[in-house]
């Protein structure tokens, strides 16, 4: 049996930069801008970097591939560098990267950047790269947008659980209702604006059943994380950040080729929140863990996150959302900084972006919206459609 | 005995009445209106598409390895080269050693195919030749054509086998006569004065042709049970049965004002709808018109009273939708050039080795069935998919486009580009196992409900203008009435 990473890797920087529409910067300003941060954090100098890991998602609309656009923009000298991509998991790709590159031994410190720039594609919505999914498998693929892959979850869901799709949606709407309440007391989210149950119910449909208020934002920004030997952390800081697990599971194809899956909740969530649970040894997520940020690309993502954590029962996370057990002063806030939902979502940053909540929350530096004395910080960060994706799970904590 | 062993037809969901296509561009040209309404093909279809809808409904079940050969006729190919009728034998999936021909540029294209699979069968060099005839024509906005020309398919197998019509005799004619033409370059059709078309062509030639043949074979219209040829003028039509003696009675509606002139497809398709109420004994005869006719006589046979009953014409008559706009119908025929916005205009490229390779699983829809634990599974896998199974390379083939299944989830989506907002597309869990998901279409989102039963369509997924391709898929729909 594998001992795992638990306690043996600490983060000690983190920067993020403002999310939005910003036209201004180039991805290579984003990246210094986020790295800028972590490293007056960490309190470091470059040159104690040993190893970088860029994530990346669409290349073509930004720095090109390899990890060579970071190490040239930051001026690494000549140290490993290496590019990762898992489609909306890349930021927690690279962070894992550099994490077991330092439980390994083979580094003290490593830096994570994750970056992304959405806004130079030229139409709303994320790049239609229809050959994502292969140069094969693009032939035999419906004509789909990421809402509409999420949304057949929807129509899904509400069918297994028998919800009307108003009732359904109007759950839904209360998931965004809280990301936006949360996102803007936030002054790095790309969306801050406080919206209402109707504004969610009347916005115009996306991808039937979901509107534009349970989709997050498309934006540009980058992410950065620095990460050492847990056993030295304190000589940087007094209050590192403790990687409990990192886990991640990929789909295996059963969901998309076989019947029975039930489109109503992502498989590969479940084997990687085990997975991360087993190795922070967590019993009882749904009393042990303080707080999380999820991938809430789309509401009914969130929704059935809960369910697939295995904090909600199955089926019933509605009661927990009506109830506000995930709003910031609930039991277990969800998206404290807003989400996917309103900080944004440039893919390659946002798993760093969760991280940089949850570090800053442990730390008690998130302002007006800190969470009282947490003590396990979950970050849930997915790649890919509900029937093919990769699951990316961290916890952390002091 | 040699002849027609089983028929099909096609005509697409859609229909749009003369009246709205008038009242978009009848200022032009007042006195164009004409009566009833036509077939119109989805944004998805062509001929190449309405042919595999064809032949699927003649071959109603039947075992495809013993088709030998496959005779397309049409005058809108979407290749010019390329072998159009390749395409669709692949969509078939039959054997790959079979006959392929495209018969085409001429209205009388389907009756040649016909003729020379009649000919090919009759010499014992092949046993079973699929005819498809299917077309797509464009009439210029604002013009009689565009107001006349429908679309539609249909498909005729013929055999030496449990014939249910046989052929009795051909005569053909062939003049240069051009009353409607278009040449290599040309998008629409252009053509002559409509009087002198009704009165010295299409008046002329089908008489000319019917009376040869009777007067070839003996007989007399006492004889004939059915005639069976196109409509471009209702007036004229009848007269032309009438000049040869045959009663109201004699004379198979034309369905001119319920699908307009398919082309090559359209006395095939006429024939179909004879064929539909034939009896044992009856002697038909079908005729075509364009750059003169052929006529081909039939005897029905004791076989038609075993012919299941298919979509064929009736069923493809009743079931129809409107399209109330005739904005709707010019952007499905890409005439009206509209914005596809920056997300409509990416097309990657389409890789032509790609499209060999895995030409089954593309055109045909094929996938595999796993030899050790049964299960069927979409795309071809080499591991099976099965999480309790898992072998390796222990595959059959297995065929999903003739598989219904069931809708499981779908959802209609607005961001993504179509043609026909919103694109809509769900998961099919197929009944007998596997699953994918798929583009739906011919179908409203609020017509939708998790677990209905649906089935597949050979449709054109889309077409890479930059390098002149079409690309084929086969989409879920709702099952057709």
């Amino acid at each position: 049996m594998a001992e795992g990473i638990k306690d043996k890797v600490a983060i000690i920087g983190m920067g993020c930069t403002r999310f939005g529409e910003r036209w201004d910067a180039s991805p290579g300003k984003l990246m210094v801008e986020a790295f800028t941060e972590a490293l007056q954090d960490a309190g470091i100098e470059k040159k104690d970097i040993d190893a970088a890991w860029l994530g990346t998602c669409y290349e073509e609309t930004s720095v090109g591939k390899s990890a060579i656009p970071l190490a040239v923009t930051l001026k690494l000298p000549f140290i490993p560098a290496t590019r990762v991509e898992n489609f909306c998991a890349t930021g927690s790709e690279a962070l894992r990267g550099a994490c077991y590159g330092v439980a390994s031994g083979a580094y003290d410190i490593a830096l994570a950047v994750g970056v992304e720039k959405l806004k130079d594609t030229g139409y709303a919505g994320l790049p239609q790269s229809d050959t994502q999914v292969g140069t094969t498998l693009r032939f035999a693929f419906p004509n789909y947008t990421p809402p509409g892959m999420f949304a057949m979850m929807g129509t899904r869901y509400f069918a297994h659980y028998g919800l009307s799709p108003q009732d359904g949606k109007r759950v839904l709407a209360h998931i965004s209702v809280k990301s936006h309440h949360n996102g803007a007391m936030n002054p790095k989210a790309h969306l801050r604006r406080e919206i209402t149950i109707e504004d969610v119910l009347n916005a115009p449909i996306i991808a039937w059943p979901l509107g534009l208020f349970d989709c997050c934002g498309v934006s540009d920004g980058a992410a950065a994380a620095i990460v050492c030997r847990a056993d030295m952390a304190k000589k940087y800081r007094p209050d590192p950040i403790y990687v409990k697990s990192l886990q991640i599971a990929a789909s295996s194809g059963e969901e998309m080729m076989c019947t029975d899956w039930d489109f109503s909740h992502v498989e590969s969530t479940v084997h990687a929140a085990r997975r991360a649970y087993k190795e922070a040894g967590i019993k009882t997520p749904r009393k042990e863990i303080s707080m999380m940020e999820v991938h809430d690309c789309f509401s009914i993502t969130e929704l059935t996150i809960y369910e697939d954590l295995g904090i909600s029962p199955r089926g019933r996370a509605r009661e927990d959302v009506e109830a506000g057990f995930y709003d910031l002063n609930g039991t277990i806030p969800c998206q404290p900084d807003g989400g996917l939902k309103c900080f944004g979502h440039p893919i390659g940053a946002s798993g760093l972006r969760m991280m940089y909540e949850m570090y800053k929350q442990l730390q008690g530096k998130a302002g007006p919206r800190q969470i009282k004395n947490p003590k396990f910080g979950l970050t849930h960060n997915m790649g890919g459609i509900p029937p093919l994706n990769v699951v990316s799970i961290c916890i952390v904590g002091l | 005995m040699v002849g027609i062993t089983s028929y099909g037809a096609y005509i697409p969901l859609y229909r749009i009445a003369r009246m709205t296509i008038y009242q978009a561009l009848g200022w032009l040209n007042p006195a164009s209106l004409l009566p009833g309404e036509k077939a119109v093909a989805n944004y998805d279809e062509d001929s190449i598409s309405m042919a595999v809808a064809a032949a699927v409904d003649c071959l109603d079940g039947g075992d495809r390895g013993k088709v030998e050969g496959l005779f397309f006729a049409t005058t809108t190919a979407p290749y010019k080269e390329r072998q159009n009728a390749g395409i669709i034998a692949t969509a078939l999936d039959l054997n790959s050693e079979v006959r392929t021909s495209d018969f085409t540029t001429s209205l009388k294209s389907g009756t040649g195919a016909l003729i020379s699979a009649y000919d090919a069968v009759s010499s014992g060099s092949a046993k079973s030749v699929m005819v498809c005839a299917a077309d797509c024509r464009l009439g210029k906005p604002g013009g009689y054509q565009e107001e006349i020309y429908g679309d539609g398919a249909a498909a005729v197998l013929l055999g030496n086998k449990d014939v249910i019509a046989t052929v009795e005799g051909t005569f053909s004619l062939s003049y240069d006569f051009v009353d409607v033409w278009r040449a290599a370059e040309d998008k629409y059709n252009r053509s002559w004065e409509d009087r002198w078309i009704r009165d010295e062509g299409y008046g002329k030639f089908i008489g000319e042709a019917i009376s040869g043949l009777m007067k070839k074979y003996a007989l007399s219209s006492k004889d004939i049970a059915k005639i069976v040829y196109p409509c471009i003028y209702t007036g004229a039509h009848a007269s032309i049965g009438k000049k040869l003696g045959f009663g109201p009675g004699q004379i198979q509606n034309h369905m001119f004002t319920e699908i307009g002139h398919t082309g090559t497809a359209y006395p095939l398709m006429i024939l179909v709808a004879a064929l539909e109420d034939a009896k044992p004994g009856d002697k038909i005869i079908v005729a075509s018109y364009g750059n003169g006719s052929d006529a081909v006589l039939l005897q029905v046979t004791k076989e038609i009273e075993k012919v299941k009953e298919r979509r064929g014409i009736r069923k493809h008559l009743a079931s129809k939708k409107d399209i109330d706009l005739y904005e709707k119908y010019v952007t499905f025929r890409e005439v009206l050039n509209i914005d596809t916005g920056g997300r409509g205009d990416e097309v990657g490229t389409t890789q032509m080795t790609i499209l060999w390779r895995e030409r089954r699983m593309l055109l045909g829809l094929s996938g595999v069935k796993c030899k050790r634990c049964g299960m069927p599974q979409y795309p071809p896998q080499e591991v099976c998919a099965n999480p309790k199974c898992g072998a390796i390379n222990e595959m059959d083939d297995y065929r999903f486009s003739d598989k219904r299944g069931q809708l499981f989830t779908y959802t209609g989506d607005i961001l993504a580009f179509s043609p026909s907002p919103p694109a809509i597309y769900g998961t099919v869990n197929f009944d007998g196992g596997g699953r994918w998901l798929f583009d739906l279409t011919d179908c409203e989102l609020d017509s939708l409900q998790v677990g209905m039963p649906v089935e597949m369509s050979f449709r054109r997924k889309f077409h890479d203008v930059q390098r002149g391709v079409h690309v084929y898929f086969w989409k879920a729909t709702p099952i057709r009435a």
